[in-house]
């Protein structure tokens, strides 16, 4: 699979680039600025591209400004963010380019190797890995949530993540019966139609929370 | 009308003030009395500011800060007042300014009440009793029809009499401004009084931050780190002997560092947010309302950035003011207008909440009046019982072009 990197910090950008070969990923270009990324994109056409928000030569957010861009000449190029930090504004535009895999990490995450290669995995398959940070602002703000239940609520939060049914009945330790029961009365107490589409569903949601 | 009836109380304060100073030499009497009579001329001379203020010219103070531990009745006291070049201008002002506000505040009184009179027909019925009376331009009336020509003109009087009261009130305003605003002299030392307080305000607030952080990342970040290598070191010695021990304070290291950074994001936050950085006021405002618990409408018009400096303390003085928003109204929704004009930025934050704010009573609205003051900003709170409540924040700054995202190279 192959993957690029834009990462300006050189420990970071080779730790990352060695944890993913471990993994057999094929890492075909690591770059450390803003501008050399959407060539390196168009001309690599990786299966997911790892971007770091904040890039030089302006350390603000040029690496989400290039990713924006890369998506909307490249539809569908799944996008792995990460950051230092996390903002429910930046999520909420990253999930607003055109539909394909997309991510949104805290460089946190990275530490806990089978996760995050998980995610990288996720979304390279066209899928969604949102940081449960970004998840837990996002659902504080809901007042509507009021008529879920502590299990519903949790449910809803691991499925913003990203997860699978069957990653969130291991995770909770459930059944993934029980999962599809809860996950059915959050969308009938939410209002939202059902659907067996995993991704879709989550793009639902995270559409829902983002509202 | 008032202006009128304040000129006459201008008369006796001169009178008083006289004599108090001729008393002056007197022991003990004119030390007390000379202050006494002061601060009675200074009510009234404030007052005056204060209605010129309204009328739209503003007239500050122009008095000396009062010498700390003056008692009543002593030498201090009296040095401070007599030497203060605004006592003597105030004194100036009285008689004249008693004979401009009567003139003025008489005319505009009298014109509008002529023009009521011949509104009234008042003239007419006069001239049908006594068969001698005018009015206007229509002097000594002879005819009916003449007499009935005071309606109209009695309605252009009126007109013009109000038209022209509100400016007369301006010129009065601004006759008293020559005597009782700061002298140029006067406004330095005013300006730079202020500039006093605002600097070691700021230092106080800016110390006591480098405190506040130094403290946090000793007591956190630092001590995890040291704890952190610790347990890496000991994995290390164990690795070989015991590998499932060593596994286990792994993941303990894991969480630690996990731990401080998560510590080391929420200090950053509140020194300086990413957000602030990479996106600007702007952006990260709209961010923080994304992030509260209450529908917020973010309006924004700045068509570039202002100074780092200015730009950080606008944003937390908005942040707060949402802080204390959600903490203490009960609002259920509210708004945040960020506007740039005629250099100056001006921030306001409303809510529909129950209103009734205090400044004196919590620390917040005192903390980001102090943060503007350092960058001559302002803040204005309206909070009636039963809401709404707008806070107003201005700061006078410029705003640098707007910078050209530099996100996509084309090829």
């Amino acid at each position: 699979m192959r993957v690029v990197i834009a990462e300006d910090h050189a420990l970071l950008r080779d730790g990352l680039t060695r944890l993913l070969q471990a993994f057999d990923f094929d890492v075909v270009a690591a770059v450390d600025n803003g501008p050399a990324l959407l060539p390196a994109l168009t001309v690599h056409k990786p299966h997911v591209a790892i971007i770091d928000v904040r890039l030089p030569p302006t350390f603000t957010d040029e690496g989400l400004q290039a990713a924006i861009a890369a998506r909307t000449q490249m539809p569908g190029l799944p996008i792995l963010m990460l950051s230092q930090h996390v903002e429910p504004l930046y999520a909420r535009e990253l999930l607003s380019t055109p539909h394909g895999g997309v991510g949104y990490l805290l460089k946190d995450r990275v530490s806990d190797v089978g996760e995050f290669v998980d995610a990288v995995r996720r979304v390279a398959g066209g899928g969604t890995a949102m940081d449960p940070e970004v998840i837990s602002q996002l659902l504080a703000r809901r007042e509507p949530l009021a008529v879920l239940t502590a299990r519903e609520r949790e449910v809803l939060g691991e499925m913003a993540e990203g997860r699978s049914n069957a990653a969130i009945a291991a995770k909770l330790r459930i059944t993934e019966k029980a999962v599809s029961k809860h996950i059915n009365n959050i969308l009938t107490k939410l209002d939202m139609p059902p659907s067996d589409d995993d991704n879709r569903r989550v793009l639902a949601v995270l559409a829902y929370l983002n509202r | 009308m008032a202006a009128i009836g304040l000129a006459f109380t201008n008369l006796p304060l001169l009178a008083m003030s006289v004599v108090a100073l001729a008393l002056a030499p007197v022991p003990f009497l004119g030390l007390a009395l000379v202050p006494w009579t002061m601060t009675l001329v200074r009510m009234r001379t404030d007052l005056e500011r204060r209605r010129a203020s309204r009328t739209g010219v503003l007239v500050t103070r122009p008095y000396h800060p009062p010498p700390q531990r003056a008692v009543a009745g002593g030498w201090q006291r009296f040095r401070w007042t007599v030497t203060d070049p605004a006592t003597w201008r105030d004194l100036a002002w009285l008689a004249p300014g008693a004979i401009v506000g009567f003139t003025l505040g008489t005319i505009g009184v009298l014109v509008p009440l002529y023009g009521v009179a011949g509104l009234t027909l008042t003239p007419l019925w006069i001239w049908l009793g006594t068969g001698w009376y005018g009015y206007g331009a229509t002097w000594s009336t002879d005819t009916l029809p003449a007499g009935l020509l005071c309606l109209p003109q009695g309605a252009v009087i009126l007109a013009a009499g109000l038209w022209a009261a509100p400016r007369l009130r301006r010129v009065d305003a601004h006759f008293a401004r020559l005597f009782l605003a700061p002298t140029r002299a006067a406004e330095l030392r005013l300006r730079v009084t202020q500039l006093t307080v605002t600097r070691s305000d700021t230092v106080d607030a800016q110390a006591a931050e480098l405190r506040r952080i130094e403290r946090d990342l000793h007591d956190g970040v630092q001590a995890r780190l040291a704890s952190l290598s610790m347990v890496i070191g000991l994995a290390d010695e164990l690795i070989d002997r015991h590998p499932a021990q060593a596994h286990k304070l792994l993941a303990e290291a894991r969480e630690s560092s996990g731990a401080a950074l998560v510590e080391l994001r929420h200090l950053v936050r509140g020194i300086h947010p990413p957000v602030l950085a990479e996106r600007g006021l702007g952006g990260a405002v709209r961010a923080l309302a994304l992030s509260l618990p209450v529908p917020i409408t973010v309006d924004i018009d700045l068509p570039g950035r202002p100074d780092t400096p200015v730009e950080s303390a606008a944003y937390f003085a908005v942040a707060e003011a949402l802080t204390n928003m959600i903490r203490h109204s009960r609002a259920h929704t509210g708004s945040v207008s960020l506007r740039h004009a005629d250099g100056t930025l001006t921030m306001v934050v409303t809510d529909d909440g129950t209103g009734g704010a205090d400044p004196a009573a919590g620390t917040g609205l005192r903390g980001i009046e102090r943060r503007l003051a350092a960058f001559d900003g302002t803040i204005e709170l309206s909070s009636p019982p039963g809401g709404p409540t707008v806070i107003t924040m201005e700061v006078p700054c410029a705003l640098s072009s707007p910078r050209t995202m530099p996100s996509s190279v084309t090829d």
